[in-house]
């Protein structure tokens, strides 16, 4: 025996001396289990395991063991074969973002690995869980130049926020577990499981046990009371506060909270583009649509706010406009789940870490009940001026073709603001996101961060498949049409019946905007020749309409949202018209332009 | 203005972490000075990256955060050059004529508080450890004598905080259990 030197306390710890346990823990329960079967059919049991319901693929060479293996389970699994990978990652992520889960995607190898690039980093910015499995060649030939070998781990590195290359049976258990738990947890967002095709063919043991945490990814800190009084302070004192809310609101299921909240503090709540429909847009507290194309009151009204709340949102540059001259007057709380949002474009006052609905739950009994009677009146007065110079306008019969916003409005009219809503990218994209009255959560399926066009006709599959119970209708444009079009085959061959909108400007019409207001009418390439849509539907064997006259409106519309099954509407719409407000690239939000 | 930083990071050993941790200087067009990766003191399958880059006050938090983000990182941290104490080794190979015709060569390599590793009958290699100017001093000092081949690791760096990384982590632990 010999006695410590030592006093019972030391002072400092040795880096050593600290056990980190398992660097990857899973459920000791196991969901599934089967012994001696192919790497192949653990893939397929995997997703069984995780009571995935739909896969969005397109088989190729090296991902073929694992098509041949769901063979055996089309009744537990049901594959949709998209017409081009990319197709399979917006459908997967339309399916995410209403099912509340993560979408699955198969692609093969090469090129089908690099056609799932686009989607991918789409959902790396919006926030969207998604798990992709892709074939890979055999172990023996990475790094061979074999056929169809691309380096999807390295290319996929920067838009997903994990991937792992699987080079044996054994290890596909573990890597599919361990990617739904980081694509689902903490802010979601895409994974990629890349899987050699030796690994497939190889029998292995399987035992499927959930991901409960790697010991390396916090996906959610502790709560900080010391912030949330912090904050409750803040909002208590406030006279002009404002919530900026986003899509953490939808994500974290926060909904209830922030109407709590709102209804408590009394403060006016605006929202960012893939925050819309977390609140509905008849609740009192409700003043509008944040950005570019926004609305003029929330807007302005940022730059005049004393506390801003950013829930869930991440001060996008099209949110905040000139940096050096947004919210200079206002202390800022930024409720954020993700620390690397934290003073990354706007510097915070009070930073809450924490998913939305905890945070709102923490501030709600610190907050007072107040009201801004004056404060509210101000984004009336705007919403004045806004239906005035903008609104009057988008609406008024006045020109030859119908407008892009009267259909929106009828639109949401007519559905009560309880359709889901998919956008592609450009006009009818802000247009749609300005009109829509979204009356029900989780409506607005649309690509934000990346704007890709292309988006919504497989989102909106995507989106129907993942709630079959709900109306969904895709508004595209005739370019964003034409860049994904081939998955009208997916809506033909599983019926699938979502509501397609074509708003027919001939033009690629924000970039034509741009070029009207920034580049002196320099239309450069922007102006389309375009087919016919409806003879292109037909094709599809999709019942389709083409409505150029006004007076046929309501009941063209009538006569889409009455058809049991998919429809296509083709809209000819105002060739030159523009999107307004709008906040020039660069400028300020207080100099946003009306007209 | 733009300084030097050092980033510690302190990762799990997977494969193509070095690639996920360089996009991230890549995409914000910065350059790596210099890189060391090797096992650390924490246990065999704890990594510790160190690396030097250059870059503003205001950015480099928010590098560090999305370094911090990646999900086989344990822990980032940075510092400027008066937190930490940094050592690089350089290693010189000299023509043994040269210290056998002459003392200058042996003088600079006790001035540079220098050593000799090895003597082959055609070279001597020289290791001097120290900051970079000063394994820079050393190489200017030898080149007119026939350096025949130089080569300088990363830099190395331990931190003069005394919170140790252990509480660190203890702190990730909790919040992820």
């Amino acid at each position: 025996m010999t006695t410590s030197t030592f006093s019972e306390k030391p002072k400092f710890i040795e880096d050593s001396a600290f056990d980190l346990g398992e660097a990857v823990s899973f459920v000791e329960q196991p969901i599934l289990e089967k012994k001696n079967i192919s790497g192949a059919e653990a893939v397929i049991l995997s997703l069984i395991a995780e009571q995935v319901e739909a896969v969005f693929g397109y088989p190729g060479g090296a991902i073929m063991p694992v098509y041949d293996a769901l063979h055996g389970y089309n009744d537990k699994l049901k594959h949709y074969l998209v017409r081009h990978e990319q197709g399979a990652t917006h459908a997967a992520q339309g399916y995410a973002r209403v099912a509340k889960r993560a979408g699955v995607c198969f692609a093969t190898s090469g090129p089908g690995a690099t056609n799932l690039i686009t989607g991918i980093a789409d959902a790396m910015i919006d926030s969207t869980p998604l798990v992709c499995i892709t074939g890979q060649v055999a172990r023996h030939l990475l790094g061979t130049d074999a056929f169809q070998e691309t380096d999807v781990i390295g290319i996929s590195m920067p838009v997903t926020k994990w991937n792992f290359q699987v080079t044996r049976a054994d290890e596909i258990a573990e890597a599919i577990a361990k990617a739904f738990y980081i694509a689902e947890s903490g802010r979601p967002g895409p994974v990629l499981i890349d899987i050699t095709k030796n690994a497939q063919i190889e029998m292995c043991d399987f035992v499927y046990r959930k991901c409960t945490r790697v010991r390396s990814y916090v996906p959610q800190l502790p709560i900080k009371m010391k912030a949330i009084n912090e904050a409750a302070e803040l909002i208590n004192h406030a006279q002009k506060p404002m919530f900026l809310i986003g899509q953490g609101i939808i994500l974290s299921q926060a909904q209830e909270e922030l109407k709590k909240v709102l209804e408590k503090s009394g403060a006016p709540a605006a929202s960012t583009l893939l925050g819309l429909s977390a609140l509905s847009h008849t609740h009192p507290n409700y003043v509008g649509y944040l950005g570019m194309h926004g609305n003029y009151g929330p807007n302005v009204k940022s730059n005049e706010a004393d506390v801003i709340i950013a829930v869930g949102m991440r001060f996008d540059d099209r949110v905040t406009g000139d940096l050096k001259t947004y919210l200079k007057k206002a202390k800022i709380i930024h409720i954020e789940i993700d620390p690397a949002e934290i003073d990354k474009n706007v510097k915070t006052d009070v930073a809450i870490i924490s998913d939305a609905k905890e945070a709102l739950i923490a501030l709600l009994p610190k907050l007072k009940q107040k009201t801004y009677p004056e404060w509210m009146a101000e984004f009336k007065e705007c919403d004045r001026i806004e239906k005035e110079k903008v609104l009057d306008k988008d609406f008024a019969p006045n020109t030859e073709k119908i407008k892009m916003a009267e259909v929106i409005k009828m639109l949401s009219e007519k559905t009560k603001g309880k359709a889901i809503i998919v956008t592609d990218v450009g006009q009818h994209q802000m247009t749609t996101t300005r009109y829509y009255q979204f009356e029900q959560t989780q409506s607005n399926i649309t690509s934000g961060g990346l704007g890709t066009m292309g988006f919504a006709l497989p989102a909106s599959i995507g989106a129907k498949i993942g709630r079959q119970d709900r109306e969904v209708i895709a508004i595209i444009g005739d370019g964003g049409f034409q860049m994904t079009l081939q998955e009208l085959g997916v809506i033909m061959q599983y019926e699938v019946g979502v509501k397609i909108v074509i708003l027919n400007n001939s033009f690629l019409g924000m970039v034509r905007q741009w070029q009207q207001l920034f580049f002196e009418k320099r239309y450069s390439f922007t102006e389309m020749h375009n087919p016919n849509f409806v003879k292109l539907a037909e094709a599809y064997n999709i019942p389709a309409k083409k409505l150029e006259k006004r007076e046929d409106m309501s009941n063209v519309l009538d006569l889409m949202l009455d058809h049991k099954g998919s429809f296509l509407l083709e809209i000819v719409v105002e060739k030159e018209d523009n999107v307004f407000p709008m906040v020039p690239a660069g400028a300020s939000v207080s100099n946003i332009r009306l007209e | 203005m733009e300084q030097a930083y050092t980033i510690s990071v302190f990762t799990e050993n997977k494969i193509g972490l070095l690639n996920r941790i360089t996009i991230i200087f890549t995409r914000r067009k910065i350059n790596v000075e210099s890189l060391t990766v090797s096992e650390s003191g924490i246990s065999k399958d704890i990594f510790r990256f160190t690396v030097v880059i250059r870059t503003t006050p205001d950015y480099i938090g928010k590098v560090v955060k999305q370094i911090e983000k990646q999900i086989d990182v344990l822990k980032a941290f940075y510092y400027e050059d008066k937190d930490i104490i940094y050592q690089e080794i350089a290693m010189y190979k000299m023509p043994t004529s040269v210290l056998a015709k002459s003392e200058v060569v042996e003088k600079i390599v006790r001035n540079n508080n220098a050593r000799i590793l090895t003597i082959e009958e055609e070279f001597v290699v020289i290791e001097k450890t120290g900051h970079e100017d000063e394994t820079q001093q050393l190489l200017e000092a030898l080149r007119p004598y026939g350096l025949l081949s130089f080569a300088r690791s990363g830099r190395v760096a331990i931190a003069k905080p005394m919170k140790p990384l252990a509480l660190h982590l203890k702190e990730l632990q909790e919040a992820n259990s």
